[in-house]
């Protein structure tokens, strides 16, 4: 495993950029390497991951899913194009990003060595810049000035903005009424970054919904609009263009541990909703097949009592938003509300590649409850200075049962995937650390503080556009798109 | 093969008028009252009836469909009812089709739902978010029963794709008039005429009907004079959700039924 072979492809970089092989390390792998081009297998050529993926979709937006595809499959060999996202990525995201040893939590880890990618410290707080700045620069590239997004934690609908914001596009971002309230920080921030906020009161009012209303306003709008779809979910060709913006973090976290332990780890660890931090830092290690790839899905309150989002462990294989794979559904077919203290997490489907990486027996997916995120959450605080994301704190809990089970000697690669600033309340709430007049999550007194999806005081409700793209005025709303009259 | 809908299209055509096409789904306000709906829908002058499977995520639908099937969905119904309302539409003399989303078919089984749908007396399934590309299983059950399948056309579909989708389709060609969900619009437009006659010329002078936006009398007279059929969908969910129940629905028929013999007439 950690022998020359290995070594060799850590240090055998040449200048040639490709997103394969772009670690923006100073030992970047070269190219033409069994590790880079080994995502190439899959998907085929219309989107299926073995049985999983595809398209499900109305007619009406395939010939924007081909558009997509075909500007894509171009952009992705584009020297101008490498060189401009690379350079973003350096300068504007701060890749690459570090990895962080912690060896006080990995004292409950069993003893096993903990090493975390540190996603956390990407600029807009989690591993979500990386690809929303590719599907950005796709935009500008097919010449759409508007772009569209769902969020459920709110963490890639503030990247997103934060794109729009950076390259002159309008910006909409759907979100789940309910997570405007558990999220009221994002809500603030995507504002504040000159992007319209809609509160999506349909169905669930969650992650789910908020990807309805987004398909709904793209079919309408789709002559101005792009998806920028935040998973590695939905319809080909979003499973494999995410993956391959994601990808990033496992590059680099394979040639840095290389590079710092000379060997790779016993086990990749990565938290699954929609499953795009975990993509990304599994794809380079797919190849290495001693390299163990564990999924950490969101357990809620125990699979067991229902109250979950564990796709993969708690669903079966059915079609949600364009997508064969792995869902939560009843036996009429109907989605199933999933639940979860993580809004990231708070989703009953899951991309298709992990359902194929799942039933080929390439990674293993197992459930993480609340209660067992909740601890690993405030033992990284206190063990170590960082304070996690709470989806990210589902894949610390999975290091503290992997790391018992294999003891001292085992190596694991955490992908700490964002930050936890965003999940003060709710993990004040959790601990009960709050005085009694402050507002949390759970509290419909952050409603009433103006916390939910109303903007805060001083802030406008006015949604600036910015000048030369299409305003949001302009643009239908999805969940008026059929109330022309 | 034989096509009960194209049977029923051609029988409008022969009388010089478009077919009328309602759509209702099954569970709203609840099971039997949709039912009695469908079935004044027929008393009125639809010639086919759509029946809508309830879903929990109907990305190709407007608030007010949404509305209604939200509150099915709710209340667990599945496809049992749905067959039960095809058999009840067959009985009151129109030809019943289903149209579902394609999870809750691939979860009851596809082999199953098409022995079943032809059992109860269906003509067969519109799949809004199925594409042929991605239909195999359907394409062979519905072979093999001997399912009518209709398939969507939209305004965005290439030359290339309404070739490939008309040769997928039995029935009728469903075409979507405006790039967008289900809802009453102002006017159709003109997309939707561009679609029925590109549609036409692609392969082989399908029957086509047309979706998305018709909600009025006059509508449907203007969409008459170009397409096969006329669906309308909203516009009756609309009656229901305003209470005016079974009697309100049957009326917009008598509305539409008229709209649609009026453009050939004055033709």
């Amino acid at each position: 495993m950690q022998g020359p072979d290995a070594s060799l492809r850590a240090v055998g970089g040449n200048e040639v950029l490709t997103l394969e092989g772009m670690t923006l390390s100073a030992h970047a792998p070269a190219p033409d390497v069994p590790d880079a081009t080994a995502s190439a297998q899959w998907p085929d050529a219309t989107g299926h991951f073995g049985v999983f993926g595809g398209r499900f979709v109305p007619e009406a937006l395939i010939a924007a899913l081909d558009e997509l595809t075909a500007a894509y499959e171009a952009m992705r060999v584009d020297p101008a194009f490498l060189d401009e996202y690379a350079t973003l990525q350096r300068d504007y995201t701060g890749r690459p990003s570090p990895i962080t040893e912690v060896p006080k939590f990995a004292e409950h880890c069993g003893g096993a060595r903990v090493l975390l990618k540190r996603e956390d410290l990407n600029h807009t707080g989690s591993h979500k810049i990386n690809n929303v700045l590719g599907q950005a620069l796709l935009t500008k590239r097919i010449g759409k000035t508007r772009v569209i997004a769902e969020t459920g934690a709110g963490q890639h609908g503030v990247a997103t903005a934060t794109a729009a914001a950076l390259m002159g596009l309008s910006c909409t971002v759907y979100m789940g009424e309910e997570d405007t309230r558990r999220q009221a920080l994002n809500v603030a921030r995507m504002r504040l970054l000159g992007a319209e906020v809609i509160p999506v009161t349909t169905g669930s009012r969650t992650l789910k919904d908020a990807i309805n209303e987004a398909f709904r306003d793209w079919v309408t709008n789709v002559e101005t609009t792009n998806y920028v779809f935040g998973t590695v979910a939905g319809p080909h060709p979003f499973p494999m263009m995410v993956r391959d913006f994601q990808r990033v973090i496992g590059d680099e976290a394979r040639a840095q541990l290389l590079e710092r332990e000379q060997r790779l780890p016993d086990v990749v660890l990565a938290c699954v909703g929609g499953g795009s931090n975990a993509i990304g830092i599994f794809t380079a290690f797919v190849p290495d097949e001693a390299v163990r790839l564990v999924g950490l899905e969101a357990g809620g309150d125990g699979v067991d009592t229902g109250r979950h989002a564990a796709t993969i462990t708690g669903g079966d294989p059915g079609v949600l938003h364009g997508a064969r794979s792995y869902l939560l559904q009843d036996d009429n077919g109907q989605t199933v509300e999933s639940h979860s203290i993580s809004a990231g997490l708070d989703y009953p489907g899951v991309g298709p590649e992990h359902a194929f990486l799942h039933d080929i027996g390439r990674a293993e997916y197992r459930p993480v409850t609340d209660a067992e995120a909740m601890e690993a959450f405030a033992l990284l605080c206190r063990t170590e200075g960082i304070i996690p994301a709470i989806e990210s704190a589902h894949a610390l809990a999975g290091a503290m049962v992997v790391g018992r089970e294999l003891g001292p000697d085992a190596l694991l690669l955490v992908n700490l995937s964002g930050r936890g600033d965003k999940d003060v309340e709710t993990a004040s709430a959790w601990f009960d650390l709050a005085d009694q007049t402050a507002p949390t999550d759970s509290d419909e007194r952050a409603v009433e503080a103006g916390r939910g999806a109303e903007p805060g005081p001083g802030m406008d409700t006015d949604q600036r556009t910015t000048q030369g793209a299409v305003s949001n005025d302009e643009a239908v709303a999805g969940q008026d798109a059929g109330e022309q009259a | 093969m034989s096509s009960a809908l194209a049977e029923v299209i051609g029988a409008a055509r022969a009388e010089g008028r478009a077919a009328l096409i309602a759509y209702l789904p099954v569970g709203y306000p609840d099971v039997d009252s949709s039912i009695a709906a469908m079935v004044a829908a027929v008393e009125g002058g639809a010639d086919v009836v759509e029946i809508g499977v309830p879903y929990s995520d109907p990305g190709m639908d407007g608030p007010v469909i949404q509305e209604a099937v939200d509150v099915a969905v709710r209340a667990g119904v599945g496809m049992a009812e749905v067959l039960r309302a095809v058999t009840a539409v067959a009985d009151a003399g129109a030809v019943p089709v289903v149209m579902s989303y394609w999870n809750p078919i691939e979860r009851y089984g596809v082999d199953r739902f098409a022995d079943d749908l032809a059992a109860a007396g269906g003509a067969g399934a519109i799949t809004p978010d199925l594409i042929p590309d991605e239909a195999g299983a359907w394409l062979a059950a519905s072979d093999r029963v001997g399912l009518d399948r209709v398939f969507l056309v939209a305004p965005s579909s290439t030359d290339a794709r309404l070739a490939a989708t008309v040769a997928a389709c039995r029935g009728f060609v469903y075409a979507a008039s405006t790039m967008g969900v289900t809802g009453s619009r102002a006017s159709v437009g003109d997309a939707a005429e561009r679609l029925v006659a590109r549609t036409r010329a692609a392969a082989g002078e399908p029957p086509v009907c047309v979706g998305l936006g018709v909600s009025t009398g006059d509508q449907a007279a203007e969409v008459a004079g170009f397409a096969d059929g006329v669906i309308v969908g909203s516009a009756y969910v609309r009656r229901l959700l305003d209470g005016h129940g079974a009697d309100g629905v049957r009326s917009l028929s008598v509305e539409l039924a008229e709209g649609v013999r009026r453009a050939k007439v004055q033709a």
